[in-house]
């Protein structure tokens, strides 16, 4: 649920990466952390494990700057990504305005994308959501590693529904703001949609 | 639920403050905020400049979301407040008008006692002003008129 706030001139939106465990959203968080400029990014929050798995959530709020006199501002927030904390990734999935589906691009995690992918239709489905409307982008990961599947076998198994698709390596940092980015963008437009 | 747009408008805004400062004074507080349940802050009044509100807006909404699961399980509807306890300073979380959610942080110069009854009190007001806000017809349109070289000067 987009938020404007007339009274603060500020446009408020909630982003989350979603994707199965370890396929790198956290780490996506992490590189736009590090890369924005301080005065554009809050703090991030992880409420992570022991083992720096993600336990409930990432958050990272973001001000881009202002369209037609509205501040912007993203909160982006990761899901756990581990099959059995399924009840927090629909707490996170509340309210939100755009997915980025991140997944993992080596060949022994092919079925963890499609069994993730079809877990955030059901997620969207029981949020209210039509998982067919909700703006959504790609994020083909760790595209650095060897033994990866091909693009265009990921493609044909996850984007169905034919959104902006992304390579990247977000450890390096490759993709990772041309993501964000193209998330935004449909975001806005979809905003855009609703006010009226 | 599901896609739909917050919009708050100065006059809201104004009469949230408003209330929020009365709970502020009324519950001997430090800082007190209002937050939507995904984690927005709405308004907030007190020592802000202590605290990281945008931080701390995401989490108490966490928190509510948290517990709430934890209350479907077994078979609550929610647990609609919490308390937490700390040292020094203490939070005061509730739920009003099953969308917005109340943070109040006091220290020993108030009382879980008085932040409660207080708290009961302004959350009416609180809801009465969103309420009347929903009853309004729609109006925003700026929005609207965003243009594709308005999105894409963002990422200059
Ligand atoms: N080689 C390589 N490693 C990556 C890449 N992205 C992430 N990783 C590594 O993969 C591991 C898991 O990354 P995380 O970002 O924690 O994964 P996650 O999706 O948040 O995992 P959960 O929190 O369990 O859902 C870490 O060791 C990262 O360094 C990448 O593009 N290439
Ligand atoms: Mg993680």
């Amino acid at each position: 649920m987009s938020f404007i706030n007339y009274s603060s001139r500020e446009i408020n939106c909630k982003i989350v990466y979603y994707g199965p465990g370890l396929c790198g959203k956290t780490t996506n968080l992490q590189f736009i952390y590090k890369r924005m400029n301080p005065e554009a990014r809050g703090k991030m929050i992880s409420l992570a494990t022991e083992t720096e798995r993600t336990l409930f959530f990432d958050f990272l709020p973001l001000s881009l700057g202002e369209v037609r006199g509205f501040k912007t501002r993203f909160h982006l927030y990761t899901v756990p990504g581990q099959v059995f904390y399924d009840a927090s990734r629909r707490l996170i999935l509340r309210g939100v305005d755009g997915v980025v589906f991140c997944a993992d691009s080596q060949l022994t995690r092919v079925d963890a994308n499609v069994e993730s992918m079809e877990n955030l239709r059901v997620n969207l489905r029981e949020q209210g959501y039509s998982p067919e409307k909700v703006p959504l982008v790609i994020q083909y990961n760790k595209r650095d590693l060897t033994g990866t599947a091909s693009v265009a076998e990921l493609h044909a198994l996850l984007n169905t529904r034919n959104v902006p698709e992304f390579e990247a390596s977000a450890t390096t940092g490759i993709g990772v703001f041309e993501t964000l980015k193209a998330v935004i963008k449909m975001v806005l437009i979809e905003m855009k949609k609703g006010d009226r | 639920m599901g896609r739909d747009l917050f919009i708050l408008r100065e006059r809201e805004y104004e009469a949230f403050l408003s209330v929020l400062r009365k709970l502020l004074s009324d519950a001997c507080a430090k800082i007190v905020f209002l937050v939507d349940k995904n984690g927005t802050l709405l308004a907030s009044a007190g020592d802000t400049a202590e605290f990281d509100t945008t931080s701390l807006a995401s989490l108490a909404a966490g928190n509510i979301a948290a517990t709430g699961g934890l209350a479907n399980l077994i078979g609550e509807k929610e647990f609609s407040i919490l308390f937490h306890e700390g040292e020094r300073d203490h939070m005061h979380i509730s739920v009003l008008a099953d969308r917005l959610i109340l943070v109040v942080i006091f220290d020993r110069r108030s009382s879980v006692g008085l932040v409660r009854l207080r708290v009961r009190r302004a959350s009416e007001d609180l809801a009465r002003i969103l309420f009347s806000a929903e009853e309004e017809p729609e109006g925003g349109g700026v929005i609207e008129e965003l243009t594709d070289a308005d999105i894409e000067s963002l990422f200059k």
